[in-house]
């Protein structure tokens, strides 16, 4: 019965609302909810309500219109719903662009970070590259100021590049030196003995002599010396021979030096004809070679010398430079020169060593290979 | 001053739901809308969406009654739609910069907040409605949507007479009415 009321007031209220009640049916009504206040509410209430039913109706009735508009016009072809394939590839690329330029940032720090573990993981490599290059330059500095020095003291005007780029191994005190005959005549390197007064050469055996200077070429680099000493026995005939022509490109090689207070042997091959800048009276040899081995002999497996190791270039890695044996002729030409001298004969006859073996051929050079200090 | 006046009879139409006001609008306006969203991170379907929803802003603005358009139909749609897109896509966090053309728009922001708060009171009934289930549903959609009479309501679901029909309908309202003030209320609070 209560639910009925409701229902019938309701009724009332909704008829009221919406203008359908009768003229005096409505004043009724009125009169209803002047002297009833929930009669009233109902109605301030329900108002409200039904605005918002309507309006949202409508919302409702007009997102259907736009949507059947928007399927008809797609249909009809006047608005464009699918995508053509140019606005596709804008579309795909405008969507992907970002993860495009994140997927590349990516690969460029995993690059980068790849990078770095590898460096990071191989230190000692390079460390070890890196401390032997600061070796060598802190090698070259001490050459350069040798040959300041050099320049200063004694006037020592090399006119070509060598000093100036500091390629050349020098050692302020000791080099090597070679018998070429058997009366104690020698080659050696011109800096070590240059400003010397004494000078002393020492065989393998640690036997020392003293010896002078008989000729200098500072602009080679290369001196003869004199031992001149009683304790020296002149040899009967030197094992091995000077060679007068040119050798061939990749002829294997070996040297004799005092790198160190030992002697010390190594070996390569002949890989240019000419020296430093093109240099004819030089060749370029590959071989270990280290401060102190200049001046000394450069010998075929026939066991002839065919040249003088004078140094090595150190932007490059074995690039050592000689000069070569037909020098010596030149050379000792010009001493005999001297009457004291002219007697002087060198051979390149090398009968002893052709065929033997690299022990036995070493162990009869190596009495005529000194080291040659001067002060 | 043609045009003027079309716009006008345009935006009337618009108002009354008139469906070949709404195809003209649409047709005239959709292809400059779907360029700006596809050049800007959308798809077709963003387009047809903040299109629509543009349509919905610019129908509540003509219904006001109070609507003045200072400017035609084409520089509105525009504005709404990039202001739109440009919500969206800060929402969804993935592209903050400004883009289109700023110089070619006119201020809406106090239309689209307009335009926000009925969309969720909309939203929120067509949430009640749908939360009733049926026969509700359509009960109450058939009266007060569709303004059917209770003796057409009646036949329709198949009740005996319409005070029947009347009763569930009774039913039906109180639970939506309840529904609907509750989130009324929370919402204007």
């Amino acid at each position: 019965m209560n639910e009925y009321n409701d229902i019938t007031i309701l009724d009332a209220v909704e008829r009221y609302i919406r203008g359908e009640m009768n003229p005096d049916e409505r004043l009724h009504f009125e009169n209803l909810r002047k002297t009833n206040g929930e009669i009233d509410q109902l109605v301030v209430e329900h108002t409200l309500f039904l605005q918002q039913m309507n309006r949202f109706s409508e919302w409702q009735k007009f997102k259907n219109t736009i949507h059947n508009v928007h399927s008809e016009l797609a249909d009809k072809g006047e608005i464009k719903d699918g995508l053509k394939s140019k606005a596709k590839i804008v579309y795909l690329w405008n969507k992907y662009k970002r993860v495009t330029a994140i997927a590349a940032s990516i690969a460029g720090i995993t690059a980068l970070t790849i990078s770095i573990l590898i460096w990071s993981v191989s230190p000692t490599h390079s460390n070890a590259d890196y401390a032997k290059l600061s070796r060598v330059v802190y090698a070259n500095e001490v050459k350069q100021d040798i040959i300041k020095q050099n320049v200063n003291d004694l006037m020592y005007n090399t006119p070509d590049v060598k000093k100036q780029k500091g390629v050349f191994i020098n050692y302020k005190t000791a080099a090597t030196g070679f018998l070429i005959d058997p009366k104690g005549l020698m080659i050696t390197n011109a800096h070590v003995v240059k400003q010397s007064e004494n000078i002393k050469v020492f065989n393998s055996k640690g036997d020392q002599f003293n010896a002078f200077v008989v000729q200098l070429d500072i602009s080679r680099d290369v001196a003869i010396i004199k031992i001149d000493d009683p304790k020296f026995k002149s040899f009967g005939s030197l094992p091995y021979g000077i060679r007068k022509s040119t050798s061939e490109l990749a002829e294997p090689i070996f040297t004799l030096g005092f790198p160190r207070e030992e002697i010390v042997y190594g070996e390569g091959y002949l890989s240019a004809r000419t020296g430093y800048n093109g240099d004819t009276l030089s060749c370029q040899i590959a071989i270990p070679a280290n401060p102190g081995n200049s001046g000394g002999p450069v010998f075929n497996h026939e066991g002839e010398v065919i040249g003088i190791l004078t140094g090595k270039q150190t932007e490059a890695d074995d690039v050592v430079f000689a000069i070569q044996s037909k020098y010596i002729y030149q050379a000792v030409d010009n001493v005999k020169k001297n009457p004291i001298y002219q007697n002087v004969k060198i051979t390149s006859k090398s009968t002893n060593l052709a065929g033997l073996s690299k022990q036995q051929q070493v162990k009869k050079i190596e009495d005529c290979v000194f080291m040659v200090k001067g002060d | 001053m043609k045009q003027e006046n079309n716009e006008k009879i345009l935006l009337q139409g618009l108002a009354r739901n008139d469906k070949k006001a709404v195809e003209t609008i649409y047709r005239d306006n959709y292809g400059m809308v779907q360029a700006l969203i596809i050049n800007n991170n959308g798809s077709t379907d963003d387009a047809r969406d903040v299109f629509q929803e543009a349509m919905i802003v610019l129908y509540e603005k003509a219904r006001s009654g109070t609507f003045e358009l200072h400017c035609q139909i084409k520089t509105y749609m525009y504005s709404v739609s990039r202001r739109l897109w440009l919500k969206k896509l800060q929402q969804t966090k993935r592209f903050t910069t400004d883009f289109g053309n700023p110089d070619s728009v006119v201020p809406v922001e106090d239309d689209l907040e307009d335009h926000l708060k009925r969309d969720q009171e909309f939203g929120m009934m067509e949430k009640a409605i749908l939360g009733l289930g049926e026969p509700c549903k359509s009960l109450l959609e058939a009266f007060y949507i569709e303004k059917k009479n209770m003796q057409e309501i009646a036949a329709d679901f198949g009740y005996t007479n319409a005070e029947n029909a009347k009763t569930q309908k009774y039913k039906c309202l109180m639970r939506l009415k309840k529904i609907f003030f509750s989130h009324y209320k929370n919402g204007t609070q």
